[in-house]
């Protein structure tokens, strides 16, 4: 846990200054972050332990049937807004790339707009994906907008 | 459609053919195990055959008096079927034969010359001929309807006892009864709603056409997810398989770390009487200290003991392996110890993680007179392909379901790959 806090704090301090930079969310990632840092990986990775991975499994891979896989899927690798709306809202009874999975995924909306931001960084730089990270400012507006 | 409808009226025909085709092959003699038993880790004496690798969602699967089996499929096929028929080719193994209904699901059984197949909301029947064929596949009779299916938990397993009543799972679509399903800390609804409905098994007629809630019974209560049930001729009594909740440390981390998290609670047998409650979502069996458990959403903290007139369950296996079949052995292929006993797939676990998966085998749990009696055994094992396979949850084959062959055999359907087993035994 004192780990995480750190991380955090560290990974805080790397993207402050390009959260600054760029208030406003664009679909694509500001040059600046465009390469995931290795400490919000390692945020990432810390957060991924404790909240996602019994059911999306330390390989990303999912279960057959019940939760979808986190590798190359069109959710996990396409736009930041859908992505950040299942962390934030959760989601069931919807097919992933044509294949059901009928586990209920919570709302982790408990999270903080950083600690969301570094979870779907690492899920999108692990497994075999590559995707654009994500940051605190993006997922803050995408929090804002998706408040009814 | 056009193709079955040929199909069966060249039936007359291609009947004499496989006819004598089975007259041949039953002279070949007893089924011949792989030379490698399938992959299977099995007891000495017994042997194992892959019959068929279907590639498709292969959940239960049933076979008739005259050995013809039928295989339930979790979705149709690319050839839009969700019924497997399979018929005895050489050696023990078999060919699909014919496919029919478009319905995915779990549930099918043969009984007194019908076979009953699920959706995952309603149950149908289809007649038999002499032969054990489907008479008029695409045009079944509907015995019940309108069962709850919201995705979670939604198999609709059954089992048949000898009164003409069909039992039918309805599974809590949920994990705890929640007010926020699975979310972190989220206490339990009072009075779960969900048991009106759901997280139960309901009796229904065998018969009965276009039967819904209102003209069934629910049978007993409190059972969170049965997938494997079967009928106990001996204690003339049903017995299920309960799929235990999930991920006590992910809800509630201040009270189960990790570790306990992958060890509870215990996946349970019960033997039901009509108007048992099992307990579910108030209580967990901690089949470490032996003891019901009350939920950490109704007021447990890990220690407090469950109140209320619950039952205890028949026997407790090893937490999230997932009991995906039952089935009571009544052959005499096998051994003396095994007759009566209770074959019990173990579909594998994936909420263990991080902690090492298990499962994915067929145990065997000796019974007497209709009760428990003994410690229950790994009789198959190595479905997943290595230890590793087991400890990763990426296992090559998951058991699904189990059946009983004319002569004794034990199939095994595999849901991940759609192989299925025969195992065999051979006499000294």
């Amino acid at each position: 846990m004192k780990n995480i806090v750190a991380l955090i704090g560290l990974t805080l301090c790397g993207l402050s200054a390009s959260a600054q930079k760029k208030p406003a969310p664009k679909p694509k990632a500001a040059p600046a972050t465009a390469v995931a840092s290795s400490a919000a990986i390692a945020e990432g990775k810390a957060i991924y332990t404790q909240n996602c991975l019994s059911c999306h499994q330390a390989d990303g891979g999912g279960v057959d049937g019940l939760n979808p896989p986190l590798i190359k899927t069109s959710y996990v690798l396409g736009e930041k807004p859908r992505i950040v709306k299942v962390v934030l809202n959760g989601l069931q009874g919807e097919d992933i790339d044509g294949e059901p999975y009928n586990n209920a995924m919570p709302s982790y909306d408990f999270l903080t707009d950083q600690q969301i931001a570094s979870v779907l960084t690492y899920v999108r730089n692990s497994f075999g994906n590559k995707a654009a990270p994500i940051s605190a400012a993006e997922v803050k507006a995408i929090r804002a907008a998706n408040k009814k | 459609m056009k193709h079955l409808l040929t199909r069966y009226v060249l039936l007359p025909s291609a009947l004499v053919g496989s006819l004598a085709l089975y007259a041949l092959t039953s002279k070949v003699g007893p089924p011949v195990p792989d030379a490698d038993n399938a992959g299977l880790k099995l007891p000495a004496g017994f042997g194992a055959l892959k019959v068929v690798e279907t590639g498709a969602r292969t959940r239960h699967l049933t076979i008739t008096p005259q050995g013809n089996i039928y295989v339930k499929l979790n979705r149709p096929d690319k050839t839009g079927k969700s019924i497997l028929m399979l018929r005895e080719s050489s050696g023990g193994k078999a060919e699909v034969a014919g496919g029919f209904g478009n319905y995915g699901g779990t549930g099918i059984a043969v009984k007194n010359g019908y076979l009953y197949a699920s959706s995952d909301q309603e149950v149908f029947r289809y007649k038999l001929d002499a032969k054990g064929e489907v008479i008029n596949p695409e045009q079944p009779e509907k015995i019940i309807t309108g069962l709850i299916n919201r995705r979670q938990h939604e198999s609709k397993s059954v089992a048949l006892d000898n009164s003409g009543n069909i039992y039918v799972n309805v599974g809590a679509y949920s994990n705890s009864c929640q007010i926020k399903d699975r979310q972190k800390g989220s206490l339990g609804q009072q009075n779960c709603p969900i048991l009106d409905s759901a997280g139960g098994v309901w009796q229904f007629r065998a018969d009965k056409l276009n039967q819904t809630y209102g003209d069934g019974t629910r049978y007993a209560t409190g059972l969170r997810n049965v997938v494997g049930l079967d009928w106990n001729t001996q204690a003339n009594q049903l017995f299920v398989m309960q799929h235990g909740r999930d991920q006590l440390h992910d809800i509630f981390p201040e009270m189960y770390d990790v570790k306990q998290s992958a060890l509870l609670p215990a996946e349970c047998m019960y033997a039901l009487k009509k108007g048992d409650n099992a307990g579910w979502p108030y209580m967990y069996y901690d089949g470490l200290q032996r003891k019901k458990m009350m939920a950490p959403e109704y007021g447990g903290d890990g220690k407090k003991e469950a109140t209320g007139n619950f039952i205890d369950p028949a026997a407790a296996f090893p937490a999230h392996m997932a009991p995906n079949a039952l089935l009571f052995y009544t052959g005499t292929m096998f051994p003396e110890k095994y007759r009566n006993g209770a074959f019990i797939a173990f579909h594998g676990s994936w909420n263990r993680a991080p902690e090492p998966q298990a499962g994915y085998y067929v145990v065997f749990q000796p019974f007497k007179n209709g009760k428990p009696a003994g410690e229950w055994e790994v009789f198959a094992d190595n479905f997943a392909g290595s230890p590793e396979k087991v400890a990763s949850g990426r296992a090559d084959h998951k058991p699904c379901g189990l059946a009983q062959g004319p002569d004794g055999s034990l199939y095994v359907s595999d849901d991940k790959m759609g192989t299925i087993y025969r195992i065999v035994y051979a006499k000294k």
